[in-house]
C-alpha cells in the first residue's frame, strides 16, 4: 500500500471501532458509537477510483480495495446506516450487540470495496459472524434462531468458496468482475450470492432470524446482508436473465407471507425479501437504467426499512409486545413514532414525494423500455401489494385499528432523533433525488415527476388502499405462523435424522446381539479345540509326542523316495 | 374518545377518501400519458389493476394460508 493510496480503510475502521466499543462504557461509548461511523463515512469518500492495497497471497495478488462509483454508493449507505443505527441504539444495554453490529457493517463495507474474490469471501464470512452475534445478543429466545441463521450462511459460504475455487482453477483469475452463469463454478458463485439475498429456496432464514434480535438489533440486520448480496449480484451478474423470475418470485413471496403474518417485525422481514426481489429483477433486466434503479432502490430501501423497524423497535421497547393481535391504538400516545412509521410506510409504498417513488420506479420503467410486458405488469401488481402488506397493514395494525388500551410514551430522545433523521431522508430523497442520482453507477436520464407517473401511481396505491379497507375482515390477524421451506430443515430433517438415528441405534443393537451369538458359537468351537482340555491345547504325553514325530519323519522319508 | 376514532368522523374520512379516489381517476384526463403496451392505455388502468391485484393477492394468500397456517407456538412444540 503506497502512502498516497488511502489513509484508512473505512470498513476496517468500523470493525476496529466496533471491537473497541465492546470495552468502553458510559459517555465514551456513546461518543464512539457516533464518531466511528461518521469518520468511516468520511473515509468512504476519500477512496478514489482505482485499486489500492495490493497484497501478495500465495501466487496471487489480492486487491484489498477497489474504488468505483458502484462500490461508493453501497459503502455510503452502509456507513450512514451504521451511524443512524448507532444513534438509535444508544440506549441498548447489551454490550455485545452494537459492537457486533459495527463489525458486521464494517465487513459489509469491506466486501463492497473488495477487488478480488478472496477478499470478498473473507469479509463475506466475517459478516456472517457479526450478524449472528447481533441476533444472539437478542437474548435467550434468539439463541436457537441465531444458530439456524449461522448454519444457512456457513452453508452459503461453502458453496461460494467452491465456486470461487472452481473459477480460479479454470483460469478465471481472482479479480471480481462481471461473470456469466455459464459454468458450474459460476453457478455456485451465483447460488452463494442468492442465498444471502434471501432467494428461494433459502428465503426463510430471514423472517426466522431477524425478528428475534433486540429492538435495535433488527434495525441493523435489515440493512447489510441482503443489500451486500444485491451489490455482488449487480457487480457479478448484471443482465443474467434467470434473476428476473427469481426476483419476481421473491416479490410475491414477501407479499403473500406478510399478508398472513401476525408479528409486526416479521411482516417487515418478509417485506425485505419483497423489496430485494424488486432489485434482483432490475439486475436481471440489466440495462443501465435498471442497474441504476436497483442501486438507488437499495439505497432508499435501507433507509425506509430501517425507519420502519425503528418505529416497530420503539413500540417493542415501550410495550414489550410484538404481535399485531396485542397492539393497536398506539397513535394516541406515541405520535412521533406513528408519524415516522407512517412516513416509512409511505416511502416503501413509493408514494409521490417519498424516496420509494423516485427510486423503485426506475426498475419498472426499464422493464417498460425493454418491452417486457409481463414483468412490468407483475411489478405493478407487486407495487400495489407492497402498499397492501407494508404500506397500510403495518401502521394500521400497530398504531390504529382497535384500541389495545395501552398508552405507552414515545421512545427516548436518541431513538426519536434517529427516526426523525431517516424520515427526513425519505422525504428529502423523494422531493429532491438529484444528489442520489448523481452518485449512481451510470449517468441518469430519468425524471420521476411526470404528470402521468404521479397520477398512475396515486391510482394504483389509493385503490389498493380501498381494497385493504373493503377486505379488512379477511385480513384480521390470527395467532398463527405460516409454514415455509425452512420446515424441511426444522422439522422434517431433524425428524428423519432422529428416525435414522433410532433406526441405526436399534440396528446396531440387533447387530450387536447377533454378533454376540455368532462370536459365541465361534468361541465354543475354538474353546473345544484350544481350551484347557481341547485336543490341540492339552498337555500331551512324551511318548505320544515321540510317536507323532516318528510318524512325521516316516511320511517325510516316503515322500522323499516316492518321486524317484 | 379520540376524535379520529369517533364514528361520525370515520364516516367523513370515508367520504373524503372516495372523493380523492374519484379525483385521481379524473386527473388522468388532464395529463399527457405515454402507454407502452396497450393494456395500460385502458381507462383508469392503474386504478382497477391495483384494486383487482390486491383482491387476488388477499384471497390467494388466504387460500395458501388454509394449507400452511399453524398455531404460532408450532415450532416450540417440535
Amino acid at each position: 500500500m503506497t502512502s498516497s493510496d488511502m489513509m484508512l480503510h473505512p470498513g476496517l475502521l468500523l470493525i476496529a471501532g466496533g471491537i473497541l466499543l465492546a470495552f468502553v462504557r458510559g459517555s465514551a461509548r456513546s461518543a464512539l458509537a457516533v464518531l466511528v461511523p461518521a469518520i468511516a463515512l468520511f473515509f468512504v469518500w476519500q477512496v478514489g477510483d482505482g485499486i489500492f492495497g495490493r497484497v501478495g497471497f500465495l501466487d496471487y495478488q489480492l486487491e484489498f480495495v477497489r474504488g468505483d462509483r458502484l462500490a461508493r454508493v453501497f459503502a455510503t449507505i452502509f456507513t450512514l446506516m451504521a451511524l443512524v443505527g448507532g444513534v438509535f441504539a444508544l440506549k441498548q444495554e447489551s454490550r455485545i450487540e452494537v459492537p457486533a453490529a459495527f463489525v458486521y457493517a464494517g465487513s459489509a463495507v469491506g466486501a463492497v470495496f473488495a477487488g478480488d474474490l478472496v477478499t470478498l469471501f473473507l469479509f463475506w464470512e466475517l459478516m456472517a459472524v457479526g450478524s449472528t452475534l447481533v441476533i444472539w445478543a437478542g437474548g435467550a429466545s434468539a439463541r436457537a434462531a441465531s444458530m439456524r441463521y449461522l448454519m444457512v450462511h456457513l452453508f452459503g459460504g461453502v458453496i461460494l468458496m467452491a465456486g470461487i475455487t472452481g473459477h480460479v482453477a479454470s483460469g478465471g483469475g481472482l479479480a471480481f468482475e462481471a461473470m456469466k452463469a455459464d459454468s458450474l463454478s459460476h453457478w455456485l458463485i451465483l447460488i452463494g450470492f442468492l442465498i444471502n439475498a434471501g432467494a428461494p429456496p433459502f428465503s426463510a432464514w430471514l423472517p426466522d432470524a431477524y425478528p428475534e434480535a433486540s429492538w435495535s438489533g433488527t434495525v441493523f440486520l435489515s440493512a447489510f446482508t441482503t443489500k451486500t448480496a444485491v451489490y455482488v449480484l449487480l457487480r457479478g451478474f448484471p443482465g443474467t436473465e434467470i434473476l428476473i423470475p427469481i426476483g419476481l418470485y421473491m416479490v410475491f413471496y414477501g407479499i403473500v407471507y406478510a399478508i398472513l403474518e401476525n408479528d409486526m417485525r416479521r411482516i417487515l422481514a418478509y417485506s425485505i425479501i419483497n423489496q430485494v426481489g424488486f432489485m434482483v429483477t432490475g439486475i436481471g433486466i440489466g440495462t443501465e437504467m435498471a442497474l441504476n434503479g436497483a442501486a438507488a432502490h437499495a439505497f432508499a430501501h435501507i433507509i425506509y426499512k430501517a425507519l420502519l423497524l425503528m418505529s416497530a423497535g420503539a413500540v417493542l421497547y415501550r410495550t414489550g409486545k410484538r404481535k399485531c393481535t396485542d397492539l393497536g391504538g398506539l397513535f394516541q400516545s406515541m405520535p412521533l413514532t406513528t408519524i415516522c412509521g407512517t412516513i416509512g410506510a409511505l416511502a416503501i409504498s413509493a408514494f409521490p414525494l417519498t424516496s420509494g417513488f423516485t427510486t423503485k420506479s426506475m426498475i419498472s420503467q426499464s422493464a417498460a423500455n425493454e418491452h417486457m410486458m409481463f414483468v412490468w405488469l407483475l411489478l405493478a401488481a407487486a407495487s400495489a401489494g407492497v402498499f397492501l402488506h407494508a404500506g397500510i397493514k403495518f401502521p394500521w395494525f400497530v398504531f390504529f385499528q382497535k384500541d389495545s388500551g395501552m398508552r405507552p410514551k414515545d421512545p427516548p430522545a436518541s431513538m426519536g432523533w434517529a427516526m426523525i433523521v431517516f424520515s427526513a431522508f425519505c422525504i428529502g430523497l423523494g422531493c429532491y433525488p438529484d444528489p442520489l442520482y448523481a452518485i449512481l453507477p451510470y449517468p441518469v436520464d430519468y425524471h420521476p415527476y411526470t404528470g402521468a407517473h404521479v397520477v398512475s401511481q396515486l391510482q394504483l396505491l389509493l385503490f389498493s388502499g380501498l381494497a385493504f379497507f373493503l377486505l379488512l375482515n379477511y385480513l384480521k390477524r390470527t395467532l398463527t405462523i405460516t409454514l415455509d421451506l425452512d420446515w424441511f430443515y426444522r422439522v422434517l430433517g431433524p425428524g428423519v435424522a432422529l428416525g435414522l438415528a433410532e433406526g441405526v441405534a436399534s440396528g446396531l443393537a440387533a447387530f450387536g446381539r447377533g454378533a454376540v451369538d455368532v462370536f459365541g458359537s465361534i468361541r465354543t468351537v475354538i474353546f473345544r479345540h484350544y481350551g484347557p482340555s481341547g485336543v490341540l491345547a492339552r498337555t500331551w504325553l512324551s511318548g505320544q509326542m515321540v510317536l507323532w514325530v516318528a510318524i512325521l519323519l516316516l511320511m517325510y522319508l516316503v515322500l522323499f523316495y516316492v518321486p524317484d | 374518545m379520540h376524535w379520529l376514532v369517533r364514528p361520525e368522523n370515520i364516516r367523513k374520512l370515508w367520504i373524503g377518501f372516495i372523493a380523492i379516489l374519484v379525483l385521481t381517476v379524473l386527473a388522468e384526463f388532464f395529463v399527457e400519458s405515454h402507454p407502452h403496451f396497450g393494456i395500460d392505455a385502458l381507462p383508469a388502468f392503474n386504478a382497477w389493476f391495483g384494486f383487482i391485484g390486491c383482491v387476488i393477492l388477499v384471497f390467494g394468500s388466504k387460500l395458501l394460508g388454509m394449507w400452511l397456517k399453524r398455531p404460532d407456538d408450532y415450532y416450540d412444540k417440535q
